[in-house]
């Protein structure tokens, strides 16, 4: 049994955390538009969001390295111009996680949205509120709970990743080796020591994380009389 | 004060209509909005708050508030809005929700006064009962100072004590700024005491604008009595026959003869009245 190195979880709660940043940053706009937009793209913009919901990581994987290679338009234009490669390093995961968890945080952003009453939006407009202003004083503070789930499935699914981490990023110690990785790699080598302490974590991890939101949901609901 | 001209084709249950509305409200005017459901009140409503689109013009104050290719957005109106289902910020207590839409903590406490709600200013909206929360919606409307406010059946979802308390208070406010305001209302009760101008809608028209009194009042001639209820049913009673007749919350029996019972049907609208008739009036708790 190797000695038990901590890097690989360090390094798959910073990707999580970067990502959930990203995402929150991102997905807030796209899922208030969706909430609030008649047109009839509405459907295939939300198609194209939840892909990656049924897509094989690897199909995900393979696009991503295809477009982000130096041998691609978007690889050899931050090659070129900004000397920052794209693939088989921390920047590559990140851009592949946001796309990969990109679902988990529009859609219950969105279905919040959704579930407000359309009047109290509309009375802020009335009050003489901007849609600025009504999202960040009335929308967001009235979907705690569906904020809260977003950000945390975002992050668990994030922390929970494998393919496309793996094909996008290899297997590069203190850059792309993240936890799922590594604990595949002790696995093909045969350190089932490790790699059950590893598992058993990220299980404890994950069970602790989800009961957390779940309790503050029960919470939340109880405080506002909703159940 | 505000002169609207504007169309705007709905889907009805069959088929669609077009919503085709042509009037001018005098300012500090109370206005009643009437009509079956369905008929466009609503639409009509919310197209003056600028919530929905619509063809043609309004024009409030000599400022254009729509007109092709244009339509102020709902902040730059300066209205003020009710909801039925009160609409309030749950993130906020009662008095931030005042303060949402104008931070005057003076005129924030005045309305809540004046509604006898003060003491409920640092409430959250879900511990309210229903009365309690639209008086605070009414107080919100009224912060921004409106000169409009558009108020869509604000008392339909309470109970007979808490509409009249609330009536009174409606007109206290609208009285006490100096607003015009256009409210959609069914009760009759409501609109004689509130309104100073009915406007019956069907299918999209305006079919009668008049003042409430003339506008409820259905007696013609000599009849001194009149009312408008539903038939519900016909029974043979020895040589006559009965009608059951529902007129408001009440039912009531009219003898028929065979001749006026042949000629009517249950499930007609009939019109019941009385002439040469001097009738008592009592209190309802003195018997």
């Amino acid at each position: 049994m190797n000695t038990l190195s901590w890097t690989p979880f360090a390094l798959s709660l910073k990707l999580a955390l970067v990502t959930t940043l990203i995402l929150f940053c991102l997905a807030i706009p796209i899922a208030w538009w969706l909430s609030t937009t008649k047109t009839r793209m509405k459907p295939f913009v939300e198609a194209l969001v939840s892909l990656p919901i049924v897509l094989p990581p690897s199909v995900l994987g393979f696009y991503i390295l295809w477009a982000l290679s130096p041998n691609s338009p978007i690889g050899s234009f931050f090659e070129e111009y900004l000397d920052t490669k794209l693939v088989f390093n921390f920047t590559g995961l990140v851009i592949a996680s946001c796309l990969y968890s990109f679902p988990f945080m529009v859609q219950p952003l969105q279905s919040g949205f959704e579930s407000l009453g359309k009047s109290m939006i509309e009375a802020s407009y009335v009050a003489g509120k901007t849609a600025l202003q009504t999202l960040v004083r009335v929308a967001l503070p009235n979907i705690k709970p569906s904020i809260m789930t977003a950000v945390i499935i975002t992050f668990a699914h994030t922390v929970g990743e494998f393919g496309v981490v793996l094909m996008v990023g290899g297997s590069i110690p203190e850059e792309t080796k993240v936890a799922s990785v590594a604990i595949y790699e002790m696995v093909e080598t045969m350190d089932y020591g490790t790699a059950h302490i590893y598992s058993a974590i990220m299980i404890g991890v994950s069970f602790i994380v989800l009961l957390g939101v779940y309790l503050f949901n029960r919470k939340y609901r109880r405080n506002m009389g909703i159940a | 004060m505000l002169s609207i001209d504007i169309s705007k084709t709905l889907a009805g249950s069959d088929k669609n209509f077009d919503l085709s509305v042509s009037i001018e409200l005098k300012k500090r005017e109370f206005v009643a909005l009437s009509g079956e459901s369905g008929s466009g009140k609503t639409t009509l409503l919310r197209i003056l708050a600028g919530l929905e689109s619509a063809d043609g013009e309004i024009v409030a104050n000599g400022i254009k508030w729509l007109s092709p290719g244009y339509s102020m957005p709902p902040r730059e109106r300066n209205i003020g809005f009710v909801f039925q289902d009160y609409a309030l910020f749950e993130n906020m207590s009662v008095l931030k929700n005042l303060l949402f839409v104008n931070n005057d903590i003076k005129l924030a406490y005045r309305l809540l006064e004046m509604t006898s709600m003060s003491d409920l200013s640092g409430r959250s909206p879900s511990t309210l009962s229903g009365g309690q929360k639209q008086r605070v919606a009414l107080c919100r409307a009224f912060m921004g100072r409106p000169k409009l406010l558009l108020m869509d059946e604000p008392l339909s979802a309470l109970d007979p004590a808490t509409r009249s308390r609330l009536q009174h208070d409606i007109l206290n406010l609208h009285d006490e700024f100096a607003t015009t305001t256009v409210m959609v209302s069914h009760d009759p009760g409501e609109i004689y005491k509130l309104a100073d101008r009915v406007l019956k809608i069907d299918h999209g028209r305006i079919v009668n604008d008049s003042r409430p009194l003339e506008h409820f009042l259905h007696t013609s001639g000599s009849q001194k009595f009149s009312f408008r209820g539903e038939l519900l049913d016909i029974i043979k009673r020895d040589v006559v026959y009965i009608g059951i007749v529902a007129i408001g919350q009440q039912i009531v029996e009219i003898v028929l003869d065979s001749n006026e019972a042949s000629t009517l049907s249950v499930g007609d609208t009939v019109i019941v009245g009385a002439k040469a008739f001097a009738p008592e009036i009592f209190s309802k708790d003195s018997r």
